[in-house]
């Protein structure tokens, strides 16, 4: 008997606590749609506000995922072969450039974009443009897809494989290619998801890096928080959530097949 | 040797990227911060000058009740998800951990919806008492927003530990004649310390260096990244802006290094 009481005290403590992160969730989503938030869903829906948002973010919403594109191609290009070199070579060297590379973890986004101002805010063209939110984009999801990529390496022993097919004389370039890669893509896709998911919603940087020009999705967002009537910031947020629901879903499923999968 | 120097040829576009964008501005940020007119004094001026020093307390405070609050919340709730099966378990599961890649902006504006002028907890608490309970802009606010986006991430730790609990130590203990609140206490506890020290310093280290959620709440409250926010575009004192931004990564970086040496490998504290 009191074992039934304290499964019902937990539950219902657990319950509240999802309730806490899922209502204002719900609510963003509902207002979003409702003629008149105040009033309540008895206003009506419609997709006024919806409309509203896409005539005037528009931009942002593109911008945004140019600029995740944009961070998965460099974090690609950049991150998959590091993360191959830091395996092969191990020892100390590599272990520093690895603690370095994952210092954006730990250091706040405002900082490394006063870093980024101060060095290269100077370069008028540059700052300008939208390649200067890309460069803290790529710094801040860099080290997750090397961390995820060099995951995989060392739990399937990647240097046998790259010697049996150094002996058969493959060039380090093809065995790169032909082994490595096909090997490592469950880290490749599980960091891609990440580094995309991150990118659309990156704003400590962002904010201090974008120019009324350059505005991206995150940064509209709190725009509108601050000058726009509740329904239409509702919208924004929901469109949002569209975007990036889809990425966290297919991480989820992701994490679980790689749990089924060990023992 | 043909295979050092492919392993060079990797390690080139890294090396380019993360020193010319990552080591070459921190340099200069902790270089400006101490050109300013106070000099290197400037880095004393965030212990020594009354108002940043204030501030300071005020986030560490906060960081720290947020920290303290989340790893209770979490352990309760962790507990219970992993130890008991249940209808809805999984649902219950997602739902915890769907904010985590929520921006700070869109837990902001999650805290606005609850607690702002229209926001749920008014409406339910005028009802109730006739009192409309209005504190999304205020430092209890800003706790909320931070406990938002720090459950999520200490839950997952949490549970990840509690899967990897030997079930046969509370079994012992139990045989050997321990209470329920005892083994909780002397057993369970204490094996999950190293997940409470690695989740307790990233939510620390997050809460101490969170922008958006304080850029949307905390218009009226001193905390250090909207310190470092309206020297640096407000009152365009470069100098101290960058100090503080270095005062502020050095902490939230050394929480999570004195995390690492008790508890192994830690998880990102991106927020």
């Amino acid at each position: 008997m009191p074992n039934r009481l304290v499964f019902s005290a937990q539950l219902l403590f657990t319950l509240l606590v999802a309730a806490f992160l899922i209502v204002p969730a719900l609510l963003s989503m509902l207002a979003g749609v409702t003629v008149n938030y105040f009033q309540g869903v008895r206003s009506g829906l419609t997709l006024q506000w919806v409309m509203q948002v896409w005539s005037l973010y528009a931009d942002t919403i593109a911008r945004s995922f140019v600029i995740a594109l944009a961070t998965l191609a460099v974090t690609l290009i950049v991150g998959v072969p590091a993360a191959y070199a830091l395996h092969v070579r191990g020892g100390r060297l590599a272990r520093a450039v690895e603690e370095i590379i994952t210092l954006p973890l730990a250091i706040p986004g405002l900082a490394i974009a006063l870093g980024l101002l101060l060095s290269y805010g100077g370069f008028g063209d540059f700052r300008r443009s939208w390649l200067f939110i890309l460069t803290g984009h790529v710094v801040f999801t860099l080290p997750f897809m090397v961390r995820s990529v060099m995951a995989v390496f060392s739990a399937i022993d990647v240097k046998t494989l790259d010697e049996s097919a150094a002996s058969l004389g493959a060039s380090p370039w093809r065995r790169f290619r032909n082994v490595i890669v096909p090997n490592a893509k469950p880290g490749i896709l599980a960091g891609a998801l990440m580094v995309v998911t991150l990118s659309l919603g990156e704003f400590n940087l962002t904010w201090m890096l974008a120019t009324p020009m350059t505005k991206t999705l995150p940064v509209g967002l709190a725009d509108s928080y601050a000058s726009m009537r509740l329904e239409v910031a509702s919208a924004y947020t929901l469109v949002f959530f569209i975007m990036i629901i889809p990425l966290l879903v297919a991480m989820q499923l992701f994490a679980d097949s790689d749990r089924k999968e060990q023992p | 040797m043909r295979l050092n120097t492919f392993i060079a040829l990797c390690l080139l576009p890294l090396a380019i990227v993360v020193g010319a964008f990552f080591v070459l501005p921190m340099l200069r940020l902790i270089l400006v911060g101490g050109s300013g007119g106070m000099g290197l004094s400037a880095y004393a001026a965030i212990l020594t000058e009354p108002r940043f020093r204030a501030t300071l307390i005020n986030t560490v405070v906060l960081s720290a009740a947020v920290t303290l609050a989340s790893l209770v919340i979490s352990t309760v709730a962790g507990l219970f998800l992993q130890r008991n099966r249940f209808p809805g378990r999984a649902l219950l599961v997602a739902m915890l951990t769907f904010p985590l890649a929520f921006p700070g902006v869109v837990v902001g504006f999650m805290i606005i919806l609850l607690a702002g002028r229209q926001g749920v907890i008014g409406q339910i608490s005028s009802l109730l008492t006739g009192d409309k309970w209005v504190f999304a802009y205020s430092i209890q606010g800003l706790f909320l927003g931070y406990l938002y986006f720090s459950i999520p991430r200490v839950i997952l730790t949490v549970m990840a530990a509690v899967e990897k609990l030997d079930p046969s130590l509370e079994e012992a203990a139990r045989a050997l004649g321990a209470s329920p609140w005892g083994v909780q206490r002397d057993v369970i506890l204490p094996a999950l310390k190293p997940a409470f020290v690695a989740s307790g310093a990233i939510a620390f280290a997050t809460a101490m260096g969170a922008f958006g959620t304080a850029f949307t709440l905390a218009t009226n409250i001193d905390v250090l990244p909207m310190l470092i926010y309206t020297e640096f575009t407000l009152s365009a004192n470069i100098a101290m802006a960058a100090a503080l931004s270095v005062g502020l990564g050095l902490v939230a970086w050394a929480a999570l290094a004195l995390a690492r040496t008790f508890a192994g490998n830690t998880v990102a504290a991106a927020g």
